[in-house]
């Protein structure tokens, strides 16, 4: 009786709500298909995965991928090359954020508009077509920067082939690439804040730094607690395209630019390696989810309003 | 105080020509002569200008126009199948009075905190959905993406639920209220996401780099990546006969930079046109995460 009665009601909800249940209900499929589905990667690497008998024909191989994985000398490089280039990202990427915005903030509303398209630009491309931007100045025989070595009489540099100058590099692209609208971001965050500190310390007379310093930052600080955030949630995954184009995928630079989607992605394409290239991915997907989980809980615990969940 | 707006506004404008002069060496470099290339390299200001480069990618345009082809299409349908996908579950999410908002709020979030990898949807894709070289393939896979549901929902938010209200009072059906009423009102949260999926999609090339080996499926960017990778795909047989017959050198190293320009160089101009909307929708989105 009872039972019934609550079945009733689970069945009365669900008729209630199936207008919008159905209207949503296409985008619900949609995401069951390509987001559920392909949790299936996660008992995939046990498996000896091969084309003929497909998934659930394969025959099981244990921890075999795993223990290939972990014993390779690359998971430790690409590893250490993801979350150490991800780490300056952040860390370069905010600074010249933060500064920009500080500086675009003091010129005033007037001047706005033609930074923030200049510094959007890059925003808009491709990493292909960013590709294309770095070759034309790292290009070894006819780039930009190794004809001006050459005519001020210095060696010309084997940009593509020599991994030491790539963390570099690399920075410089991923700050040219993102710090103008990391800039917009805080400029627009500063834009929302009440002017009256402003005022306030004009009349105290403060300096434009000691206002930047003490009053912008910290009106800024619950923006950049997130972003960094964010970031660091995702430190585990490394851009695709910046280190896959960008370096022309360049073998000889793989001990400063291959990361873990790299590895994946060139495990699984050009080796065919299935096994390997699923328990990578795994790994990834596991350590990944943790540090997101990680990373939130030390938002809830110093600002909880700051939280994603 | 002036002195010091001089200095700001030097670092500033420093930082925008960073931004920008990168491209005045692409397409200066578009317009050499193969010959200065060798001699002096990709230079900022051409020694000697010619559309030569221009003149082998246009006689012979068949993959440009076939690349922009696909583009678009992609992008148009891609965007609209995706904005009405991510529109519906983003709105059914804001409604107060749907039982299974937290629900589907939750199915739609975990998505971005966990993944299967790579390797299962690319099994999934070109094996169980055979998409392999079909344009599916090109747009399908990122039609709906929980950032730009939660984005959408962010805008969709605001919408008084008193006008859905009264709409039941005169009988509509959901359908009807999300159609009339709702799309209507959420018309520039529609053209900000709308927007951020037109990018998403003109700029890609992954799913092609995954999923696509016909060049008759090249999109605009993937093309690219080939022009690169293999200078030879500019060595059409227009450039080969007529250029070696005229005894001219073949434009390959300055139709390379050509070929980034014609197919990544009108865009870049559409773009900062709607920058409003991207700023809306970064800084919306970087708030509410």
């Amino acid at each position: 009786m009872y039972a019934s009665r609550r079945k009733n009601s689970i069945l009365k909800d669900f008729i209630r709500n199936f207008e919008l249940t159905f209207l949503a209900l296409p985008a619900i499929v949609f995401i069951f298909v390509f987001a559920y589905i392909p949790l299936y990667g996660l008992i995939l690497p046990f498996k000896n995965y091969n084309f003929e008998q497909g998934f659930f024909g394969s025959p099981w191989a244990g921890l075999q991928n795993f223990k290939y994985l972990f014993t390779s000398d690359t998971l430790v490089r690409v590893t250490t090359n993801t979350v150490v280039m991800n780490a300056l990202f952040i860390l370069f990427g905010t600074l010249f954020s933060l500064l920009f915005a500080l500086l675009i903030f003091e010129v005033g509303k007037r001047h706005v508009k033609v930074y923030q398209t200049a510094m959007f630009f890059p925003y808009f491309i491709s990493w292909v077509v960013a590709a294309y931007v770095v070759l034309a100045f790292l290009d070894m025989e006819n780039g930009f920067i190794n004809r001006m070595l050459i005519h001020f009489g210095k060696d010309p540099i084997m940009w593509y082939s020599n991994p030491h100058y790539w963390p570099f590099i690399l920075v410089i692209v991923s700050v040219w690439k993102s710090a103008g609208y990391g800039a917009v971001i805080y400029y627009t965050g500063l834009l929302g804040t009440d002017t009256e500190y402003y005022e306030a310390a004009m009349i105290d007379g403060a300096t434009r730094l000691q206002r930047a310093w003490h009053i912008s930052l910290p009106l800024l600080k619950p923006l950049i607690t997130i972003m960094t955030i964010l970031a660091v949630g995702k430190i585990f995954y490394g851009d695709f395209g910046l280190f896959y184009n960008v370096t022309l995928d360049s073998t000889q630079l793989y001990p400063a630019t291959d990361v873990i989607d790299t590895f994946v992605y060139r495990t699984l394409k050009s080796m065919g390696d299935i096994g390997m290239s699923s328990a990578a991915g795994l790994y990834q997907a596991v350590v990944g989810f943790a540090l997101v989980l990680l990373s939130n809980w030390v938002v809830k615990k110093a600002n909880p309003e700051n939280s994603l969940f | 105080m002036k002195r010091n707006n001089i200095v700001i506004h030097l670092i500033l404008a420093g930082f925008a020509l960073i931004c920008l002069l990168p491209f005045v060496l692409i397409v200066s470099t578009s317009l050499m002569h193969e010959k200065d290339i060798a001699l002096f390299g990709y230079s900022f200001i051409p020694k000697r200008f010619t559309l030569m480069a221009y003149e082998v990618i246009l006689k012979n345009p068949q993959q440009l126009i076939n690349s922009y082809a696909v583009t678009i299409a992609v992008t148009l349908i891609g965007t609209a199948v995706g904005l009405w996908l991510t529109a519906t579950i983003a709105y059914v999410m804001t409604r107060k009075d749907y039982k299974y908002r937290n629900k589907i709020s939750f199915y739609v979030f975990f998505t971005m905190l966990f993944n299967g990898g790579l390797v299962p949807s690319y099994i999934l894709i070109s094996r169980w959905l055979g998409m392999k070289n079909t344009i599916f393939a090109l747009f399908v896979p990122y039609l709906v993406n929980a950032w730009f549901v939660l984005l959408m929902k962010g805008f969709l938010q605001s919408i008084p639920h008193s006008l859905v209200e009264s709409a039941k009072i005169d009988g509509a059906g959901e359908f009807k209220i999300f159609v009339k009423i709702i799309l209507p009102i959420a018309k520039p949260a529609i053209a900000t996401v709308g927007l951020f999926m037109v990018l998403q999609y003109w700029n890609d090339w992954w799913l092609s780099m995954l999923f696509i080996d016909k060049e008759n499926l090249y999109t605009l960017q993937y093309l690219l990546i080939r022009v690169m990778r293999n200078l030879e795909f500019l060595n059409t047989e227009f450039a080969r006969k007529y250029l070696n017959l005229a005894q001219v050198e073949i434009p390959t190293l300055s139709a390379r930079m050509a070929m980034s320009v014609l197919a990544a160089g009108p865009m870049l101009f559409v773009f900062p046109f709607f920058q409003k909307y991207f700023v809306k929708g970064l800084t919306v989105g970087s708030v509410k995460g």
